[in-house]
């Protein structure tokens, strides 16, 4: 379903034009209290507004919450704690008039495919952050609704099932073609799950683009500042190479990156994107370089590090906790691992 | 289990206390009988009928009000709850109301309904309306709006909202206030029954008190404490119940 935003208004947005196309994974990113939820409770019907909404070319504006049939999964999940998890999920079906064996095999379906079939007798109380988010995006699927709204999905849960859930959620989301809308205020999230990203401040819509375009080419001060200080080099030579990829010289090393063709001009990657490792890393030497820790610097639960390749520099974000172990001090040499799938590159629009 | 019968030691012991002071002509008998005494009392007021029948009447009284009043008052609550106006429109009357004791309508009441069965139940009825209104009211205000969002938003109706996420969730407040309110309709069946009907427990301690039969009287309060701790018990039973997914 294609959902059209035209010049929608209230106290807390404003002027939003936004095209979402039908099956594209949106991000609204943005700062905390910029709007990003007003903005999903304006399409879901819950905020008054001015201007229009279209879903598939249709004007829903008149529509209550209950008859826009979108599927919205709140910050807090909002599971409602009188209710088991079998009910909580069979609660949508039921108000949409499925019974008897058809509910019975829908909310089975849909707890199979968050892998949450043995919860199905707990209550929420009951449920760590992780098992209740699960529930409440079984119960926000369980309809198959056209439009997804995601409000910072993943905020309540710890890092790592935070990541595996983004990864399950992605697949669902591409498997049956949702139009979704994903809020988050973390970047790492918008440029992991965006096909396009939307940068929101001060309720208004700053940039709409892919990863890419937001990070090279940012629409103004306020979309570059947003994304800190990632690492970016020019690129000052590129070798084709088989299966879309290229190899990039830049300046004191070379990376292999993506590739479509055109003459690349800069590359990219974020300083959380790239690994450290203490010894040779095992499997094939790509995007793998020695270097050498110049500047360790904490920051809150993460550690920023600068490793020098050559004469280049390279920032590194790490957390703290998966670290312990690695004594990380200056002037200690170590191996940098750079996943050919984070890197973002800039092409030239001309051409090779 | 283990811990009730232990509860159940220091009320042995009193009566076994109360037994000796007696046995020792501490306290005169005429004013003080003996446990005992009381007991083979209450063995006769059941043999002859006496006492079954004014538990009975009692317990009508009790039952037909509370059930009464917790229905209008759960009706009203749920109007008020959801719907503004009505809120608005009630809320200072029910301010005002709520605070008076259901006994300070008695004088009222015998003046509107006159001395018979409706004066009793008329009492408990204002005994359990008000709390249950309010806890009612209470209970829909206090459900989280996102809640009711969230309701929606997977598409339920109204009505279902009200009756599958609200009702449920404002229950606890409900079930609290009644069971307040179930002592107290006891307490006030007792107060009306000694000063307005010729009957139930209430007129039975009365007529003792003219006659001289403490004991009687004793058995009626202590008739009195068990139906109020089992009504109690009963509602702790409907709560935990209706309740178990707070428990788990």
């Amino acid at each position: 379903m294609e959902i059209q935003l035209e010049n929608v208004e209230n106290p807390i947005c404003k002027g939003i034009n936004l095209r979402v196309k039908s099956g594209e994974m949106l991000v609204i990113a943005g700062r905390t209290g910029v709007g990003k939820t007003t903005l999903l409770n304006i399409i879901a019907g819950l905020t008054p507004y001015k201007g229009r909404i279209l879903f598939n070319g249709k004007p829903i504006d008149h529509l209550p919450p209950e008859k826009r049939q979108v599927g919205y999964m709140f910050q807090n999940q909002l599971l409602f704690p009188h209710m088991s998890v079998w009910e909580n999920v069979a609660f949508p079906l039921k108000a949409k008039g499925l019974k008897g064996e058809v509910l019975k095999r829908r909310v089975k379906e849909a707890l199979e495919l968050m892998g949450i079939s043995e919860l199905s007798d707990r209550y929420p109380s009951t449920l760590s952050g992780g098992e209740a988010q699960r529930v409440a995006l079984a119960r926000t699927i369980a309809t198959m609704p056209k439009l997804l709204l995601l409000d910072e999905p993943f905020s309540k849960v710890d890092l790592g099932t935070a990541k595996r859930l983004r990864l399950h959620l992605k697949r669902i989301q591409r498997q049956m073609g949702i139009t979704t809308l994903f809020v988050t205020h973390n970047l790492q999230e918008a440029f992991e799950m965006g096909d396009r990203i939307a940068l929101m401040e001060e309720g208004r819509i700053q940039q709409i683009g892919t990863p890419e375009e937001l990070l090279f080419s940012p629409a103004n001060h306020s979309v570059s500042s947003y994304f800190g200080n990632p690492n970016i080099f020019c690129c000052s030579g590129q070798k084709g190479l088989p299966f879309g990829l290229a190899q990039a010289d830049l300046g004191s090393f070379s990376l292999i990156v993506p590739w479509s063709g055109k003459r690349i001009l800069k590359v990219a990657f974020f300083p959380w994107n790239v690994y450290l490792s203490q010894d040779p890393p095992p499997g094939p030497n790509v995007n793998r370089f020695k270097g050498k820790i110049k500047e360790v610097e904490k920051v809150g639960a993460l550690i920023k590090a600068k490793v020098q390749i050559g004469e280049d520099f390279i920032t590194v974000e790490l957390e703290d906790s998966t670290l312990k172990q690695m004594d990380l001090r200056e002037e200690k040499e170590v191996y940098v691992i750079i996943p050919l799938r984070w890197i973002k590159t800039f092409e030239a629009e001309d051409g090779v | 289990m283990k811990k009730n019968l232990w509860g159940l030691i220091p009320i042995g012991v009193a009566l076994l206390v109360w037994e000796l002071l007696i046995r020792l002509k501490a306290f005169p008998q005429a004013l003080l009988p003996g446990p005992w005494d009381v007991f083979l009392t209450f063995i006769e007021l059941l043999k002859s009928g006496e006492l079954g029948v004014a538990l009975l009447r009692s317990s009508i009284r009790v039952f037909l009000g509370l059930f009464l009043g917790a229905c209008f008052g759960f009706f009203l609550g749920l109007l008020m709850g959801t719907k503004r106006s009505l809120e608005t429109w009630f809320s200072p009357l029910l301010s005002i109301l709520y605070p008076i004791p259901a006994l300070g309508w008695l004088p009222l009441l015998i003046l509107w309904l006159g001395i018979g069965e409706k004066l009793p139940i008329a009492l408990i009825f204002i005994c359990s309306f008000f709390p249950v209104l309010y806890n009612t009211l209470r209970g829909i205000k206090e459900v989280p709006q996102e809640l009711i969002w969230a309701s929606k938003v997977l598409g339920a109706s109204n009505l279902r909202t009200l009756r599958e996420v609200i009702l449920p969730l404002a229950l606890p407040n409900i079930l609290t206030g009644l069971r307040l309110e179930a002592g107290m309709a006891w307490r006030t069946v007792l107060a009306s029954e000694m000063i307005a009907i010729p009957s139930g427990i209430g007129a039975m301690m009365w007529k003792a008190e003219s006659l001289m039969r403490v004991d009687v009287i004793i058995v009626s309060l202590a008739i009195l404490g068990i139906a109020c701790f089992f009504t109690e018990r009963f509602f702790i039973w409907l709560e935990k119940r209706c309740l178990k997914w707070k428990s788990n």
